[in-house]
């Protein structure tokens, strides 16, 4: 039964998929064939949408199909500063970000165990935690690239501060809320403090960490796309910029794609890594 | 020298005779040149860098000509030398200048803004230009002018293309801290257009664009300071009557196509590729308005000019070499294929082809031609500088009383491209200064004041 329910959602997604893309392709299409207005010399010398009196410049799905191709079947050339393969502006990318989040699960993750497990520094803290939180990642790059002097460092300060506060958040509120039973139990055992806070509580608050981590590797890669749209030079941010700037639609939609297959990639690792953590009561 | 006449000539008469006065006649003068040219060749590039350097620092000290002369007289020519050396590090400057020794740091990094003004910088690498004078050069395009302003100024970059107001604005503090900042040399002349939107195809004169929403690249550009000019001088308040925001260039076309704004002074190749797209027309090109004005400017920081002087002058003279090279009309298809490339402008052939050649399509089915659509030349008159600055005090850009010429000298190092330019085999003018007219009305450089205060429309 809970096969052919699996079975069944896959055929349904498979469908949807296919009315989407039929959907876009015949949208696309309409009015494209018009006739000529101009003269031949003219129209030698603008582009197809100019020439036929159209100005869709909005690709088909097979544009972007052949485009998507085009860009995984030589993923990882090199052909000076400005022109690389989009493997390698992805693994910028990647890079930045791991970096840029490495660094902030370093601090947010004994940051948030400290306030989690007073209850004074948690009240006191929370008011800064609260209003540096929904700060935008574009608000913090002419800062950053001010004061740092350095693109890629800025771009890796805007991961890292922007990925901190979720997993500070659920650092400290899972720690908090540990039940007060099992902390009752290990003061009856006369556990010291050390081995009570990695043999009780960092079990007990693991998954709620994780899930903190989750939302911020979520983030992190949100931002990095703004951040190198803003800095340039390398990433998938860049590659984005770059296209619009060649006001490539196909390419940016590729982008698009590749960005949110990653995103995924990188939300389905965390996820494993919570199933691994999550222990049933 | 043919660069300058001499100023410590006591004796120079104008008026009558050559062109210097100091001859009977042309070819007088010309054979008078060609001796005096075989004379400092041979006196070898020492001494012909020092009476370089004399002369520029002759004629800042006295801008007019009979002041000059009237110094010369009273104290001698030697004497006026050796007064001068004792203000001015002469000695200092000429080595600065006449330096050829090794170059202090080969690999460079230059960012650009991907449009067809940064054509020398962007085409002097593929073209070998930067590896002729022995430097290891990386372009790099930037994201945006700001950017390309805050990583020259972080010394990512140790050069970059800017935008010709921007170095005057930085030195000058204005947007931003001031930072001593040098135009080293014009990267392309003329080169922009206002597009409109295809429905206003019937709308061509400007009093009846009361309402429309403009955009410009940057505050502090020439695209600005034309568009406004433009609309001022057809009766209409660039600030009150429309609307004139800042947009990248890339979004001036989207936005057109989006109908969010109904018109653009910008650079190209997005004039073009609004054409190319059909989603606007070119209304007129920027010559139409100022034929000969600047746009877009390489610029480095004095620190950069003043702590690596060989670096500098072997960038300088590349940068020169390839304007240069741009200029010719025959050249211009290869160059356009060349910068078309992923790796600079990433823009289809054609488009540049047509900006670079001037065979161009205008959006409402004709096809004009004109030349001089862009041009290169590498001589960052003072003139120009001074002009930029009317107009920020017009717009209210600067509200404070301003040295005119001594910001312009400052920032638009006038005398070392044309240094440069000599010992490239071309012939730069023989002054720093020149007047020109915008749109039919002439410009005196030397009566800053008095041009601001002709207007009709400014915000003084």
């Amino acid at each position: 039964m809970t096969r052919s329910v699996g079975a069944r959602a896959l055929v349904l997604s498979l469908v949807i998929f296919t009315i989407f893309v039929v959907a876009w392709h015949l949208a696309v299409k309409g009015g494209g064939a018009g006739t000529a207005v101009v003269d031949p010399e003219y129209a030698k010398l603008v582009g197809q949408a100019a020439s036929t009196g159209g100005q869709s410049a909005m690709p088909g799905p097979l544009d972007v199909a052949k485009t998507i191709w085009r860009h995984l079947s030589d993923p990882f050339y090199v052909r000076g500063t400005n022109d690389m393969g989009i493997g390698i502006q992805l693994a910028y990318s990647l890079a930045r970000v791991l970096i840029g989040f490495g660094i902030a699960v370093l601090i947010a993750v004994p940051l948030g165990f400290l306030i989690g497990m007073s209850p004074i520094v948690y009240r006191a803290l929370d008011p800064f935690i609260q209003v540096m939180k929904p700060i935008s990642p574009l608000a913090w790059m002419p800062l950053a690239l001010y004061t740092i002097k350095d693109s890629t460092l800025s771009s890796i300060f805007v991961i890292f501060i922007c990925s901190l506060w979720p997993m500070l958040i659920n650092t400290a509120f899972g720690v908090a809320s540990v039940r007060k039973d099992w902390l009752n139990v290990a003061r009856t055992l006369e556990v010291g403090p050390i081995r009570k806070a990695f043999t009780v509580i960092l079990p007990a608050a693991a998954p709620t960490i994780l899930t903190g981590m989750r939302i911020s590797v979520g983030i992190a890669w949100l931002v990095i796309v703004a951040a190198e749209m803003l800095v340039g030079g390398t990433g998938i941010g860049y590659f984005v910029w770059n296209q619009w700037n060649n006001l490539s639609l196909t390419d940016i939609i590729t982008a698009i794609l590749l960005i949110g297959l990653v995103g995924m990639a990188l939300d389905q690792i965390l996820a494993r890594l919570t199933r691994l953590v999550t222990y049933p009561e | 020298m043919a660069l300058f006449n001499n100023p410590f000539n006591a004796g120079t008469r104008f008026g009558k005779g050559c062109s210097c006065g100091r001859h009977e006649s042309d070819s007088a003068h010309q054979a008078a040149l060609s001796a005096e040219a075989v004379a400092i060749e041979n006196a070898g590039e020492e001494s012909r860098y020092r009476n370089i350097v004399e002369q520029a620092v002759m004629r800042a000290l006295f801008p007019a000509d009979h002041q000059r002369r009237a110094f010369l007289k009273a104290v001698g020519a030697s004497t006026a030398a050796a007064a001068l050396a004792s203000v001015f590090p002469i000695g200092q400057a000429t080595e600065a200048l006449a330096q050829t020794g090794p170059i202090e740091k080969k690999d460079l990094k230059v960012g650009f803004i991907p449009i067809t003004c940064a054509t020398p910088i962007i085409m002097a690498h593929p073209l070998g230009f930067y590896s002729k004078h022995g430097l290891n050069v990386e372009v790099v395009r930037t994201a945006g002018w700001a950017v390309i302003r805050d990583k020259t100024l972080n010394k990512e970059y140790d050069a970059a293309h800017m935008l010709a107001p921007m170095p005057i604005a930085i030195s000058m503090g204005v947007g931003s801290n001031p930072i001593p900042y040098s135009v080293s040399a014009i990267e392309n002349i003329n080169g922009q257009a206002i597009t409109l939107a295809m429905k206003h195809k019937d709308k061509r004169d400007p009093k009846d664009w009361k309402g429309f929403r403009f955009a410009v690249p940057f505050d502090y550009s020439m695209h600005n300071y034309l568009l406004r000019y433009y609309l001022a001088e057809h009766g209409i308040d660039p600030d009150r009557d429309v609307q004139i925001r800042s947009v990248p260039p890339p979004e001036m076309v989207a936005n057109l196509r989006a109908d969010n704004i109904d018109g653009f002074l910008g650079p190209d190749p997005f004039n073009q590729r609004a054409v190319f797209d059909g989603v606007g027309f070119i209304h007129l090109l920027s010559k139409e308005l100022w034929d000969g004005h600047p746009c877009c400017a390489f610029a480095a920081s004095r620190e950069f000019v003043t702590t690596m002087p060989n670096t500098y002058r072997a960038l300088l003279k590349s940068i020169i070499d390839a304007t240069a090279h741009a200029q010719k009309a025959e050249n211009r298809k290869a160059i356009a294929e060349a910068i078309a490339a992923p790796n600079y402008l990433n823009q289809p052939v054609t488009v540049l082809e047509q900006i670079l050649t001037g065979t161009y399509a205008d959006g409402l089915g004709g096809v004009k031609r004109d030349a001089n659509r862009i041009q290169f030349d590498p001589f960052p008159w003072e003139s120009f500088a001074v002009w930029i600055l009317t107009q920020m005090k017009r717009w209210g850009q600067v509200k404070t009383d301003i040295d005119y010429q001594a910001i312009a000298r400052q920032v638009f190092l006038a005398t070392d491209a044309g240094a440069m330019m000599k010992e490239l085999g071309l012939t730069p003018p023989t002054a720093t200064s020149k007047s020109f007219s915008v749109m039919g009305k002439p410009f005196d450089p030397a009566k800053p004041e008095e041009y601001v205060a002709s207007f009709a429309i400014k915000r003084t």
